[in-house]
């Protein structure tokens, strides 16, 4: 008859060391607790020194001060305002500028840095060297200078509206920024956007129907004429039932300026040029990283079974190198966001530029202000982060590593 | 059936196969052109485009930097077309006339040679640290590291010493136990808890003020002699010697330990009788009136410096089985790196006076300083992890194995290889530092590009290029820094890397 082994003796003491201490055991819980203990000391002397400077310097404390009227105007806003609105207001507006201003970077940065990428790996000597030249001189300079640059050398040198670079009479290059046409709705406006979002919604299922249809019978599907006949088809039988869905109003020169159209702020090109540029330089060094980390016999394969060396890339390469290559260009919109906060250097009234900029010199809550700035940007990377994290989790659950 | 056979089987060629033509050559300047230019129609088309991007930015730019620059002049009139009556390009006397501020902001003139002996003894120290042949590395790098930072500040910022470390453990210690001292009477006065806490914190302070009694008595009799910082530097010497010869176990273990603390002592020595630091130093240079490069140098190599302690710590505390200690390196590295940098300058130059005691006022550069510091510090702590999650378990667990302790192990053992394994990657986190070290201009402090955009606003020289020559230039410098740490880099991590090769 077997003897059961005896299970190990419930170690109580052992593992609520652990727990405590860590591996140094007591020895760790004592050093923590002094630790803390000093933070704690640290923590009461800032908030002791902070009570008594803000008294002296009669500076009031607490956030009464976001339900009061801000009394100053913002140029460029996506929400309505007004200068009697809150500073509530105020946040939201430069939080909205911020995020756009972001969001249109970090398009222009992807389809830039991917670009750049492919560029740098091309079989043609002169198109690599200058993708290399470009990312080499965009990397090494300052962010900083390359916003300044493109502000004050680039757009500040263009001519005045009078003299301005125009397109079809519609489009105006000037330094007060870039006026184009604004559309304007019309009776048909309706009727086309519901066109126009079935035909998306459309264009988005097909190509998931033909994936199904070539795994159940073999039978491939050309898609791309579908969906172009779909997206541009559907909007325009829509637009002859229901009438013309938008007109458009075009800028015209009136004395200094222009009147009608809508206007991009020079800030907002300068801050959007630079940021997708230089943000695309470090997008195009992690994508080429990605596409060299696919084992070469990938490329070759997809060569030898006939495909195009766009077709490789498209169907075999880029969608091996996107596990590699997701993690750091998530990092890279991040750093997007973050940097768009330069726009104080420049005047684009972004979250940092009205909140820690304006907003702080005229109330000079400056603990408070700050700290909510601050909140907002971790806030933001520490959601992508978890994200993030939750993309690698499943990646290498479904890779089984 | 009696035809002659012939000898050869009839699978066996009787005749020469024709020569095949060469293969296409991939090599040298025809294999360039016929392989990788135009080797077929996309290719051809990709070269055009390519070369029509270069004619369209290469040829305005040499012709705007060179063919069409100005070379003389002393004011505006002589960078206009209207003067000239020619294709005007980069005004470079604008250039020359702003330099000295470029490089050295507002410092005086007569006390410059100061900035450039610093230069000077940075380029002796960081070249040799540089070359990976040259010897004495631990002594260079100590030098680079700890030495000249200070005589950096004493040489630029000027002032002198009045006592040495005996003074000024002495003033620290009398500090913090008056600052309990406050504490525990603060506490007393208020509700029951406070009470509670606030009567063994005075007791303690108490305690404390007794302990270093002996040590303010000796500071009081120091500065009250003739010669304050020799005595105390003599003082300090004998006390840090005897130290080492006590933990070193005497003399029986060679003399080498005292010997080079008192090499040290000597060389501290000497670097205050040549600045005469004991009779007031060289004139005061105020931050204010520093600028340029010199800021912008001074922001990066403090920050790099000062980072890299912090980075360490932070680094070795995430990987630190502790639970609290790991719970803050954690919050306190995510913290930093979810931030843009120009929020923590704005919270470095507003928050950071609001945190400390009201008669204690913080240079405004040093402020920046330290917000730079904790910022840097983040970003290298997650680097020197990296360097340390590439150590082999191995060779912790043969130190633990030999009995050495965790300092030992970790100082000795693991963090001297994980260090050399990310020196590639410390010098990207500096360039990064470098370039951003352009925000400072922001908070009021001009550096290159604050100087600038600072000599812009001069209207002796507003002319429609002098824009484009200022950014020239100043990119011209910020490039040259950063390209050549980054080649740097690249060369490193190709050496570090030698044996992986293939």
């Amino acid at each position: 008859m077997a003897i059961e082994a005896r299970p190990p003796p419930a170690q109580f003491g052992a593992k609520l060391r652990r727990a405590l201490g860590g591996r140094s055991g007591w020895k760790g819980l004592v050093a923590q607790l002094l630790f803390v203990a000093t933070l704690c000391w640290i923590g009461y002397a800032i908030v002791d020194n902070a009570r008594d400077n803000l008294a002296n310097q009669r500076i009031a404390s607490g956030f009464g001060f976001m339900s009061q009227t801000a009394g100053f105007g913002v140029s460029q806003t996506l929400i309505p305002y007004s200068e009697s609105d809150s500073y509530t207001r105020v946040f939201l507006v430069g939080l909205a500028n911020t995020l756009m201003v972001s969001v249109i970077g970090i398009f222009f940065a992807t389809l830039i840095g991917f670009l750049v990428a492919l560029g740098r790996l091309s079989p043609n000597w002169l198109i690599s060297r200058i993708a290399g030249g470009y990312v080499e001189l965009i990397r090494n300079l300052p962010l900083l200078f390359q916003i300044l640059f493109w502000y004050l050398a680039v757009l500040g040198a263009l001519p005045g509206p009078r003299q301005s670079v125009t397109l079809f009479d519609s489009f105006f290059l000037s330094n007060r920024g870039i006026v184009v046409p604004r559309p304007v709705g019309e009776a048909g406006l309706d009727g086309f956007l519901v066109a126009l979002l079935i035909a998306v919604i459309g264009a988005i299922v097909l190509p998931i129907y033909a994936r199904r249809r070539l795994f159940q019978t073999g039978k491939p599907m050309i898609v791309w004429p579908w969906s172009l006949g779909l997206l541009i088809g559907l909007p325009l039988i829509a637009a002859l039932i229901f009438g013309k869905p938008f007109g458009f109003e075009i800028p015209v020169l009136k004395g200094f300026n222009f009147a009608g159209g809508s206007r991009l702020a020079p800030e907002f090109v300068a801050l959007t040029l630079a940021l997708s540029t230089y943000t695309a330089a470090f997008i195009a060094e992690i994508v080429r990283a990605g596409i060299l980390s696919v084992h070469k016999g990938q490329m070759e394969a997809g060569a030898s079974l006939g495909l195009s060396r766009g077709a490789t890339l498209r169907l075999v390469v880029i969608p091996q190198a996107m596990r590699v290559i997701l993690p750091p260009l998530t990092n890279q919109y991040l750093n997007l966001t973050k940097n768009s906060s330069l726009a104080v250097a420049i005047g684009y009234p972004d979250l940092f530029s009205v909140f820690a900029g304006t907003t702080l010199s005229q109330t000079g809550q400056a603990i408070e202000v700050i700290s909510i700035t601050m909140g907002v940007y971790l806030l933001i990377s520490l959601i992508t982060s978890a994200l993030m994290s939750l993309y690698s989790w499943r990646i290498n659950r479904s890779m089984g590593a | 059936m009696n035809e002659p056979r012939s000898t050869t089987p009839a699978f066996v060629r009787s005749e020469m196969v024709p020569e095949r033509a060469a293969p296409v050559r991939t090599t040298g300047f025809v294999g360039l052109v016929g392989g990788r230019l135009f080797s077929s129609p996309t290719n051809i088309l990709l070269t055009i485009v390519g070369a029509l991007l270069l004619y369209l930015t290469i040829v305005p730019s040499v012709k705007f930097l060179l063919v069409d620059a100005v070379w003389t002049g002393s004011n505006r009139t002589d960078c206009l077309a209207e003067t000239l009556h020619r294709d005007v390009g980069a005004c470079w006397p604008f250039v020359q006339a702003k330099f000295s501020q470029f490089v050295y902001g507002f410092y005086p003139q007569p006390e410059r040679w100061r900035v450039d002996l610093t230069f000077a003894l940075a380029a002796v120290l960081l070249l040799p640290l540089l070359i990976p042949r040259a010897p004495a590395k631990t002594l260079n790098a100590g030098l680079f590291f700890i030495a000249f930072p200070v005589v950096a500040f004493f040489l630029l910022h000027g002032g002198g010493l009045h006592g040495f470390a005996v003074s000024w453990t002495a003033d620290l210690l009398s500090g913090l136990v008056g600052s309990l001292d406050e504490a525990g009477t603060k506490l007393t006065r208020g509700g029951v808890i406070a009470v509670a806490f606030g009567k063994p914190v005075l007791w303690i302070a108490t305690a404390l003020s007794w302990l270093i009694a002996p040590l303010v008595w000796l500071r009081d009799w120091i500065q009250a002699s003739g010669q304050p910082v020799w005595v105390d530097l003599g003082l300090t010497a004998v006390i840090v010697t005897a130290l080492v010869l006590l933990i070193g176990g005497g003399l029986r273990n060679g003399a080498r330990a005292p010997l080079m603390s008192l090499a040290l002592f000597a060389g501290i020595a000497l670097v205050i009788a040549v600045l005469r630091l004991d009779r007031g130093g060289l004139p005061i240079v105020g931050t204010r009136q520093w600028g340029g490069l010199l800021v912008t140098l001074v922001v990066s190599v403090t920050g790099i410096v000062g980072s890299m302690p912090i980075g360490i710590a932070l680094a070795l505390g995430r990987r630190s089985t502790i639970p609290l200690i790991r719970l803050f390196c954690i919050g306190f590295i995510e913290f930093w790196r979810g931030v843009p940098l120009i929020t923590v300058l704005f919270f470095a130059t507003y928050m950071l006076p609001l945190f400390l005691p009201g008669n204690f006022t913080i240079d405004g550069l040093l402020r920046v300083l330290i917000g730079i510091a904790l910022f840097a510090g983040a970003y290298n702590a997650e680097v020197v992890r990296g360097g340390l999650n590439a150590i082999p378990r191995g060779q912790g667990e043969a130190a633990s194995a030999l009995g050495l302790s965790y300092a030992k192990t970790t100082g000795l053992i693991v963090l001297p290889q994980a260090l050399r394994h990310v020196i590639p990657g410390l010098v990207n986190s500096f360039i990064a530092l470098f370039k951003d070290t352009s925000l400072v201009s922001i908070v009021a402090l001009f550096d290159l590009l604050g100087q600038l955009r600072a000599a812009f606003a001069d209207p002796t020289w507003s002319t429609p290029n002098t824009l484009f020559t200022g950014f020239a230039f100043t990119g011209l410098i910020y490039f040259v820094f950063c390209f050549g740490m980054s080649r740097y880099s690249l060369f490193v991590e190709h050496r570090l890397n030698a044996h992986r090769r293939t």
